[in-house]
């Protein structure tokens, strides 16, 4: 055998074994989790919150990320689970079906995966714009009939059901909210582990060899249609699951689950956590979520700041999260992070500056604007700002001024620094 | 029914003559830049609140010429600082930026003019019925707009046609390779094609907001439609954005103003359901009610059967 | 015994321009095949139309005694016929390895499968191994293809065709643009890849052609003027007058 066969058989020995440990790890910490809430129920919301979220978005990136489709209409899958599965509740406590909560998401899933299969048989021909357009104009088109059919969504008030009915698995009816974060986290492991499988598969690896060359896949066999069409199943499958541990957590859908806000979350936690990497739709799905629950609790104007992180990271790390992390891997492996550490810490102080600037003039505009009359002292960063004066204006603009001109001045000598370091690491790697 | 069919007619015209300018900017931008806009019904929503900001200080007229120009610049800006930074990882990532600019646009709207709708009314000149046929009234305002709509079409085909930089545009849209080709400064062209484009979406803002409202959901109900349209129509095809335009406004007024429902149909096969049944929103449903979805049921049929739109020949 | 690859009367139009005008063409099994023609001469379009990526306007393709006229290339690739492109047409972000992996997973059965891992399948793993050692690029295996060299991109096309081990090869011009070591290695790679197998190429450098060929059809305008064996080509007056002819003008 050749030596690229014994190094491949070497590596990918090594690579099992990280990943096994890896896999075991996150069973660890999904069990494990809960006991550092100290019965805080707002952690355990947000954490199963996340978790839904973990599936939604590393489903919409077997599109975005592994197929090259960009979607504007997965809300259709997520929604859709979540209302069959609603009804198919309330069945469950009818007695007209025999079914165990626990494994009401395999509902949800199959629904995802039948609406896959039809919308993705006629809208998979192409990915790019023209996909993009088609799955925008079915999420409208199933959002708009939410309101029509009455009787199925809803209306308004949507639908509601109980968990806690139908026939109990080892013991457990859902009643406290620690109980579905375990359910959450069950199929959140499953969920992720499939996912992954599905990346190494041969219809997975060809998914990416479609997205970069459609053509060549054709003449290597492969249909791109067919192999987009699978990616497209297997990702309404997963919203679907996600739209089914939605229902069960809140015990009621409405027609939100299905418009053109659910339809872009995952977008935005994909690109803001890095549509390149397996990772990158589950740091982003933590990000995002943790943004808009804690956020919205300080500030009105939260998915202000969500889309003016959203269109920055287009813009300036396109790799998102997740590649601004990775990037230095080689620097942490050769142990030189050390040396990077206090450039970035000089240019640290400007952008906290700029985020501080933005922030408050935001905020003092908003609190300006819309305080009854009168009123004109808000608290903001824990100091009472008067927002009549101009100095908090004048305060704030300064320091977004200055700060975006010393960043500027300092950002040349950053990237130099980095790349530097980053050479010198990737040198060292070789000997 | 005559009066209904005419009041549709005239009503459908206006209708997609609006469409039209949005589609035109969004065509005109995409054909030259490789670029679907995302962002541009949000132009269209800037062009409405800013004529609403200026005619509260100036007078809705001067408004109806500053307001656009306006929008104009600051489609330039976004183009010259925003989408040029994104151009270079591919036109997903465009479509993407755009998309994330729409959502900030809608931010930003609200964070300064509110929730709410904005009293932004046609002008006293024209508030009036311009003429009366079988007791209905047409407003005058609607007149104005059909006036403004054809002229805009009319200024765009005499440019494209007649002029110079019409013929580039043409070369451009059939030949999207050749844009690199013509010897000018690429960047400049596109940034004013992103103002040009953006301009007109803001003039369709401008008026049509006293008929359409002005509100911060206004960008996304109409883009939405936009974006059929132009797929309808075969993406990059101006002359398919023309005909999907009229033919998307008039078929959504038609809807909206002919009340047949499922049960005048069911009667007439005299059939009759239950009211309690599961599917009874099915059986009572009438054309008004699901004039909305129309357009995208037209979308998906088209691409069943043409998946180029009506006049596309570009494979995107 | 059936020919590999059997045109008869193929027709191409864009429009009103006809590019290929009504072709027969009968390539043996087993034969090594050199289209050539001056620039123009439609070449490339005969290859679209073999392979699938055009449709022809009017005539047949037969492959192996099969029709294959108007299928898509993917339908044709699983009849056995494989091809490589003129402009290389590889995938950029992907390591060399997993490109010729690419290249092998259908025909070996695994298809659309979503129920193998592809790094445990010690088969796959093998076989990309023993196709990466043919092409002389073991050493490259885990660059990304978008990071090799011209000639090594060229290499690494040829190893994605040939990967499935379809028994007809359509090479074209595989030395464009090499230079002169170069060429010699590819010359050599493309006598080892086709031995027991159909080989048509597209070749512009004569030096390659009358030393791999075992005939050759000579292509002017959408026509073939004549087909033979490499010496009798070099002798026949029509060739030189209309081919040659054409090639010094281009030249000029």
């Amino acid at each position: 055998m050749s030596t690229l066969t014994d190094m491949r058989r070497d590596m990918n020995a090594r690579m099992f074994k990280q990943q096994r440990n890896m896999w075991i790890a996150v069973a660890l910490v999904l069990g494990c989790l809960p006991l550092f809430y100290g019965g805080s129920d707002f952690a355990l919301t947000v954490s199963i919150q996340i978790g839904m979220m973990i599936i939604f978005s590393l489903a919409y990136n077997m599109l975005l990320g592994q197929g090259g489709m960009l979607s504007f209409g997965m809300a259709v899958y997520f929604g859709m689970g979540g209302f069959l599965s609603m009804h198919f509740m309330n069945m469950i406590e009818a007695d007209t079906v025999w079914l165990p909560m626990a494994l009401l998401p395999v509902v949800g899933a199959f629904i995802g995966l039948v609406l896959g299969l039809i919308i993705g048989s006629f809208s998979t021909r192409k990915a790019g714009t023209i996909f993009a357009m088609i799955s925008l104009g079915i999420g409208e088109l199933v959002a708009a009939s939410s309101l029509i059919f009455v009787k199925f969504f809803g209306g308004e008030e949507g639908v509601t059901g109980d968990r806690t009915m139908g026939p109990e698995m080892f013991g457990v009816d859902f009643a406290s909210e620690l109980e579905v974060y375990y359910l959450v986290a069950a199929w959140v492991f499953i969920a992720t582990l499939l996912m992954f499988l599905f990346s190494r598969t041969p219809v997975g690896r060809m998914a990416n060899a479609v997205r970069d060359n459609p053509e060549r896949a054709e003449f290597v066999g492969y249909s791109q249609r067919f192999v987009r069409l699978i990616s497209f199943a297997g990702a309404g499958l997963f919203s679907g699951l996600a739209g089914s541990l939605f229902a069960i957590t809140y015990e009621i859908v409405t027609e939100e689950t299905l418009n053109a806000v659910t339809s872009g979350a995952p977008l935005i936690m994909v690109m803001i956590g890095g549509a390149g990497y397996f990772i990158g739709p589950i740091i982003g799905a933590i990000f995002y979520t943790l943004l808009s629950t804690v956020l919205s609790n300080y500030t009105e104007i939260w998915l202000m700041y969500v889309g003016i992180i959203f269109v920055l990271t287009i813009m300036y790390l396109p790799a998102g999260l997740t590649g601004l992390l990775l990037m230095h891997n080689p620097i942490i492996k050769a142990k030189k992070l050390k040396r990077i550490l206090p450039v970035y810490g000089k240019i640290a102080l400007p952008v906290i500056g700029i985020f501080l600037g933005i922030v408050g003039l935001l905020e003092v505009g908003h609190y300006a604007h819309n305080a009854s009359a009168g009123d004109m002292t808000m608290s903001l960063f824990f100091v009472s700002v008067d927002t009549s004066s101009y100095l908090p204006w004048i305060f704030f603009t300064g320091i977004l001024v200055g700060g975006f001109m010393l960043a500027k001045k300092q950002a040349p000598s950053v990237a130099e620094t980095y790349e530097e370091v980053h050479k010198e690491a990737l040198g060292g790697g070789d000997k | 029914m005559i009066e209904t069919t005419i009041f549709s007619l005239l009503n459908g015209l206006v209708y997609g003559l609006l469409l039209f300018m949005l589609s035109s900017g969004l065509t005109l931008i995409f054909s030259m830049m490789g670029v679907l806009n995302f962002a541009h019904a949000s132009f269209y929503m800037l062009g409405a609140y800013f004529a609403y900001e200026m005619s509260i200080h100036i007078g809705f007229w001067p408004a109806l010429i500053l307001a656009p120009i306006a929008v104009g610049f600051a489609g330039a800006a976004l183009e010259r600082y925003g989408l040029r930074n994104v151009h270079k990882y591919g036109h997903v990532a465009e479509l993407v930026f755009t998309f994330g600019i729409a959502f900030l646009i809608e931010e930003v709207v609200q964070f300064i003019w509110g929730k709410d709708q904005q009293p932004y009314n046609a002008p006293p000149l024209l508030d009036f019925p311009l003429f009366t046929l079988f007791n209905v009234d047409f407003p005058a305002y609607k007149a104005f707009m059909l006036f403004v709509s054809i002229a805009i079409f009319i200024a765009l085909l005499v440019v494209l046609t007649k002029t110079r930089v019409g013929l580039i545009i043409q070369a451009a849209i059939t030949h999207p390779h050749m844009v690199g080709m013509l010897g000018h400064n690429v960047p400049l062209v596109f940034m004013a094609t992103f103002g040009v484009g953006t301009a007109l979406a803001g003039i369709a803002g401008v008026i049509a907001a006293p008929v359409l409202g002005t509100y911060p959901g206004m960008a996304f109900d109409l883009g939405s439609i936009i974006f059929v349209v132009v797929v309808f129509g075969g993406l990059g095809s101006l002359a398919g954005a023309f005909v999907a335009s009229l033919m998307i406004g008039i078929v959504q007024t038609f809807a909206v103003s002919f009340n047949i429902g499922m049960p005048d149909l069911l009667a007439l096969l005299g059939l009759e359901f239950g009211a309690d049944h599961f599917l009874v929103d099915l059986w009572t449903i009438s054309l008004p009610q699901i004039g909305p979805l129309i357009p995208y049921l037209m979308l998906i049929i088209m691409l069943i059967f043409r998946p180029l739109g009506l006049f596309g020949s570009r494979e995107v | 015994m059936t020919s590999a690859i059997h045109l008869v009367d193929l027709q191409k139009s864009f429009g009103q321009t006809a590019i290929i005008r009504g072709i027969n063409l009968e390539i043996k099994k087993g034969e090594r095949h050199a289209i050539i023609g001056p620039n123009g001469a439609g070449k490339s379009t005969l290859f679209h139309l073999i392979s699938g990526k055009y449709e022809p306007t009017a005539g047949s393709v037969k492959l192996h005694g099969n029709e294959i006229t108007g299928l898509p290339p993917y339908e044709i690739y699983r009849k056995g016929l494989s091809r490589s492109f003129q402009v290389t047409n590889i995938f950029h972000r992907m390591t060399v390895y997993e490109n010729v992996r690419c290249g092998i997973m259908w025909n070996m059965g695994y298809k659309y499968s979503f129920w193998n891992r592809v790094d445990t399948t010690e088969e796959i793993n093998l076989k990309t191994e023993a196709v990466l050692e043919e092409i002389g690029m073991v050493e490259r295996a885990m660059t990304p293809a978008g990071l090799l060299t011209y000639a090594e991109q060229r290499a690494l096309e040829i190893g994605i065709t040939i990967a499935g081990g379809a028994d007809v090869i359509m090479l074209d011009e595989p030395t464009a643009g090499m230079s002169h070591s170069e060429t010699e290695q590819a010359v050599a790679l493309i006598r080892k890849i086709s031995e027991n197998k159909t080989l048509v190429m597209v070749e512009h450098d004569m030096g390659v052609v009358f030393g791999l060929a075992d005939r050759i059809s000579v292509l002017v305008y959408g026509e073939i003027i004549a087909t033979d064996t490499p010496d009798r080509i070099k002798e026949n007056e029509a060739v030189q007058e209309a081919y040659l002819g054409t090639e010094h003008d281009d030249d000029a």
